[in-house]
């Protein structure tokens, strides 16, 4: 590839979760999955609850969490921005666990509220994060 | 010299002004090591804010969009006013000033311009004081005011937000306006009023542009998934609660800042206190001694001349 790497910056609303270089980035939108490359044209796309996954530009991978937000592209600029954003490597596969699977117990029952979906919704995503890094 | 202090007396309250002084120092400590940790969180979430705000302004810009939270009511009728204060007093006239000026706030927009005004209130002093004066409050918010994190300023926000989009007749407000302490320099922090809803969004300089790319020639055309309305749609309520997280954390450095001043004059005054009561006792002391030399010497001659 000959194009300049892409500058990425995850945020969060408290402070910059990642930020680099990265040849590669794949997020999913409201819409579906979504992968920007290099030269990608300018976009801003709404995202669900769900893991980022970043190739570095030395070609390591990166996996984030989100709890939705947004992604904006623009001249090889790529930030993610989300209220809550965490490396997958911070999150506690086991707690997640645990907690979404009493919520599942709960779904399975029909007494899960909305805000318990939601949040079921965040833990998939979230587990899907900290798999990725562990690997 | 107070006539009539013994000298036991001078020596008690020497120590309770020392132990005064050790009380306020140690909070002088405490504030100027947090303060540290509070600019540190408005530092890092300024990226958020700078992103936030250049997506929005160029959605809000670029496309003509008649969005609920940008739609300014023809004849404002209600109005919520939020003021930030602390949880804590001792941080000088902190939150006098920040009540002040609400108090300003809330008496033109209920005189100039016929509104009625919601009070809401982040922070105990301002509910002590509103409460003590019987006044209603909507609703308030406590417990986070020297480190607020994104999640208290979002509970606060979908409050607000809600009150905004109900119709004005169901007890919803036109208009929401916030007065905060801003935090200019560990030595100036002012109390600001701004309005937060409807949404103005400008650029610093007050220009509203069409997005331009880095060499300026040509806007830049965005895609937007799914589309802008619904974008924006879902970008305005964080920018709201955005604007309220930055307004928390400026207060809440705010707050520490005139803490750890008020707090280091007290120890001032604690130690010039200390530093007159120890002459003081040191001048009852030696009265007493020079007393204590004369009724001896004046009982010895006594003896002596009688003998």
């Amino acid at each position: 590839m000959d194009r300049d790497p892409l500058k990425v910056q995850v945020v969060s609303a408290e402070k910059v979760v990642w930020s680099g270089e990265a040849v590669q980035l794949i997020a999913r939108t409201v819409e579906g999955d979504i992968g920007i490359l290099p030269g990608h044209e300018p976009l801003l796309a709404l995202l669900v609850p769900s893991r980022v996954e970043i190739v570095t530009a030395d070609g390591r991978q990166e996996a984030l969490f989100v709890d939705g937000g947004f992604i904006s592209v623009a001249e090889g600029r790529v930030s993610v921005l989300a209220q809550e954003a965490r490396m997958g490597q911070e999150i506690s596969a086991r707690d997640a666990q645990a907690e979404l699977d009493g919520l599942t117990l709960k779904h399975q029952n029909g007494e899960a509220t909305e805000e318990e979906q939601h949040r079921m919704h965040l833990l998939k995503a979230q587990l899907a994060a900290a798999e990725k890094a562990a690997r | 010299m107070i006539v009539g202090s013994s000298l036991r007396e001078l020596r008690q309250r020497r120590r309770s002004v020392t132990a005064t002084k050790k009380i306020t120092r140690a909070m002088e400590l405490i504030a100027s090591s947090r303060i540290v940790k509070a600019q540190a969180a408005a530092r890092a979430a300024m990226p958020y804010t700078l992103e936030l705000t250049k997506a929005v302004s160029m959605l809000a810009s670029a496309y003509d969009l008649d969005h609920p939270l940008l739609v300014e009511a023809e004849k404002p009728r209600r109005s919520a006013l939020l003021v930030i204060t602390s949880d804590r007093g001792l941080a000088g006239a902190y939150s006098a000033n920040v009540l002040k000026l609400g108090e300003q706030v809330r008496t033109y927009l209920e005189e100039e311009e016929g509104q009625e005004v919601d009070l809401f209130i982040t922070g105990q002093k301002g509910l002590a004081y509103h409460e003590f004066r019987g006044r209603e409050v909507a609703a308030s918010w406590t417990g986070f005011s020297e480190s607020p994190s994104a999640r208290d300023a979002k509970t606060v926000a979908d409050e607000l937000v809600k009150r905004f989009l109900t119709p004005t007749e169901e007890g919803g407000v036109d208009e929401i306006h916030i007065v905060s302490t801003r935090f200019e320099s560990m030595l100036k922090q002012t109390p600001r009023a701004t309005r937060l809803l409807p949404l103005v969004v400008v650029d610093d300089d007050g220009k509203q542009e069409a997005p331009a790319s880095a060499n300026g020639d040509e806007p830049l055309f965005y895609e937007f998934e799914p589309d802008a309305r619904t974008v924006l749609d879902a970008l305005l309520p964080l920018f709201v609660s955005n604007r309220i997280h930055t307004a928390l954390l400026q207060a809440g450095a705010s707050e520490l800042a005139s803490r750890q001043q008020a707090m280091k004059s007290a120890t001032d005054n604690a130690q010039q206190l200390i530093e007159q009561l120890t002459r003081q006792a040191n001048q009852a002391r030696q009265a007493e001694i020079t007393q204590e030399i004369t009724e001896i010497v004046g009982g010895a001659s006594a003896l002596s001349e009688s003998a």
